[in-house]
């Protein structure tokens, strides 16, 4: 399960398999596969800093954001939505490399508290700049790019920017560069003893996973076609937090399905809408206790419990 | 503008000096047991809310307080301990902060189900003294008095005690400290109910200004984060300079800075001081080790 090479054909079947259920479904499950989608990339970036560097973000919320309202301001100004795209993850970006620059040259939990004030200051930003950001008001009217107008068509793109990034990950999971990020995940000590500049590389991944977060705001505005600065607080930053904790964080399936808890859990709690965040927040806690590698682990040990061997089989965390 | 400068200056000292409580709290969980508390700051609405529900049945208010520490000591101390921190540590320290992550939106939103959204009144100290045009409120003398003998008794405990000095040698090796014979679970057991107390006086002291909201250890968390980092995060007396420190300077910034940016102010100088003197004021360095 933690292998990426054996688990891309999966991750990719079930892009197409949700792409095609989306395609003969109603509107808001249509919303509710392209919300997974877009979610799925912020986590996936997540994934990077929490998984495999090992370091806290709370400012992933705030990288979503800079990549909406990025997309949100410059579509007006007949800036291609691939460019606003671009724009808001390099944004993110930077941003991550000037917090994490100083955050990671000491060690602790510096990255978590820098993110938290960065998640703090973005927010109010976002709600008191006005003049560029619209302030509460929020933004309406976002265009879709041509010729993805139609929901249908705008889940497809955003699926296929999900798959975009999947293979991106592999590919980069499966580099140089890769390797060094996974031998982090398994042990940094020794990672650093086999000449691994583990701070260089633990910023690198958390930069990475930033942009993703901006790549997913990209994506995020056009969607609703409207946003607002409540929208990018402190909550999603728990919330894809959670994501990554619940799929399994350090494994290149977990976002997937943590994405996809997250985002089917309210409508089958429907009933409970006021005690939802209570009962999830439970769920994570009973999670951490008992499958701290997440649903990927519980299905890796489903699996290996079937699987006949002559030695039992342990999942590696 | 003399005289609202030392009112400003009395006021800030008093919120900062109940920020002071709640950081040592978080420092001495971090210190003693790789805790790192992201729900501390509701850890301090769940007592106020206890001492709210007390009150109402006709106790009075130090009874409600007694009340709230042992129902603190109980549930934000052993069972906290027992059946979150106990079984998650040893996945690691991030799983551990991630699960107190999650244990902050089911404090939340247990409360905002429990008590409703609105911000309940508590209550406080009113009148004064005047000195020629300077007023000085017995809400803050009584909040800096308070602070001021619990952090005193706290400090004499520590360093003055056996059981103090057995927490602090369990802090700093539990491998040593065991072979000394020190009981370091139990030892670390106390820092959680030291903990659940410090957050409880914390209830009673911000309650009448902050009032009492589902919501508001948001924004108390924030603050003693600050105040423990800007202090030194590897030293429980840090906390109190960072406290007070912070306290004064939001208190500053919000009566003659924009409103709007209030929030912003802690998590402002808590960048400032990662970026430049990220031991804190009284902490020594600690860099990456392998």
């Amino acid at each position: 399960m933690n292998q990426p090479h054996r688990v891309l054909p999966l991750a990719l079947v079930l892009l197409l398999v949700a792409g095609l259920a989306g395609s003969v479904l109603k509107p808001y499950p249509i919303y509710l596969i392209s919300l997974w989608a877009v979610y799925t990339i912020s986590a996936i970036g997540l994934n990077l800093t929490l998984g495999f560097a090992g370091q806290i973000s709370l400012a992933q919320a705030s990288f979503v954001g800079f990549g909406a309202y990025a997309t949100a301001l410059l579509l007006p100004h007949g800036v291609p939505f691939g460019f606003t795209l671009v724009i808001g993850a390099a944004i993110s970006f930077i941003l991550g490399v000037l917090l994490g620059f100083p955050a990671l040259r000491v060690q602790g939990h510096y990255l978590a508290f820098v993110t938290l004030a960065l998640a703090t200051i973005a927010f109010l930003v976002f709600r008191n700049e006005s003049w560029l950001t619209h302030g509460t008001a929020g933004i309406d009217k976002i265009a879709r790019p041509i010729p993805f107008t139609s929901d249908v068509a705008y889940m497809w793109l955003c699926l296929a920017a999900l798959a975009v990034v999947t293979l991106g990950v592999w590919w980069l999971l499966r580099s140089p560069w890769g390797r060094a990020f996974l031998a982090l995940r398994e042990n940094p000590v020794r990672a650093a003893s086999l000449g691994v500049d583990v701070r260089t590389y633990t910023l690198l991944a958390f930069a990475i996973g930033a942009g993703l977060g901006g790549v997913s705001g990209a994506l995020f505005a056009p969607l609703g076609q409207y946003i607002e600065p409540s929208e990018f607080a402190l909550p999603l930053s728990f919330s894809l937090l959670l994501m990554v904790v619940v799929g399994g964080s350090g494994s290149f399936l977990g976002p997937f399905l943590g994405a996809m808890v997250s985002v089917a859990l309210p409508e089958v709690l429907r009933s409970f809408q006021d005690y939802y965040l209570l009962i999830y927040g439970v769920i994570v806690i009973l999670l951490l206790v008992f499958s701290p590698d997440g649903i990927v682990g519980i299905i890796a040990r489903g699996v290996a419990r079937l699987r006949p061997t002559d030695a039992p089989v342990e999942p590696k965390p | 503008m003399m005289s609202l400068f030392v009112q400003v200056l009395i006021s800030g000292l008093a919120i900062g000096a109940i920020y002071a409580l709640i950081a040592t709290g978080f420092s001495l969980l971090s210190q003693g047991s790789q805790t790192v508390n992201f729900a501390q700051g509701d850890f301090v609405v769940v007592p106020a809310f206890v001492m709210l529900a007390a009150n109402s049945y006709g106790l009075p208010i130090w009874a409600s307080f007694i009340v709230a520490l042992v129902v603190a000591a109980l549930v934000l101390g052993v069972l906290f301990k027992r059946l979150m921190v106990d079984p998650i540590l040893p996945h690691g320290a991030m799983q551990l902060s991630i699960a107190t992550m999650a244990l902050s939106i089911v404090l939340q939103n247990g409360m905002l189900n429990a008590g409703g959204a609105q911000a309940f009144p508590f209550p406080g100290i009113n009148g004064g003294l005047h000195f020629g045009n300077i007023f000085i409120d017995w809400q803050s003398v009584s909040i800096l008095l308070a602070a001021v003998v619990a952090v005193t008794a706290l400090n004499l405990f520590m360093g003055r005690t056996r059981i103090g000095r057995a927490i602090q040698a369990s802090a700093q090796g539990p491998q040593v400290a065991r072979l000394l014979g020190i009981n370091v679970a139990r030892m670390v057991l106390i820092t959680f109910v030291l903990n659940a107390a410090l957050v409880t006086l914390a209830a009673l002291l911000v309650s009448p200004i902050y009032l009492v909201k589902f919501d508001n250890g948001i924004g108390i968390g924030l603050a003693a984060f600050s105040a423990a980092i800007i202090g030194g995060f590897n030293q429980v007396r840090g906390a109190v300079v960072g406290g007070l420190l912070l306290g004064v300077v939001q208190n500053f910034a919000a009566t003659f800075g924009p409103t709007q940016y209030r929030d912003a102010v802690p998590m402002l100088l808590l960048i400032i001081f990662i970026l430049f003197r990220p031991q804190g004021l009284l902490g020594r360095a600690e860099e990456r080790r392998v």
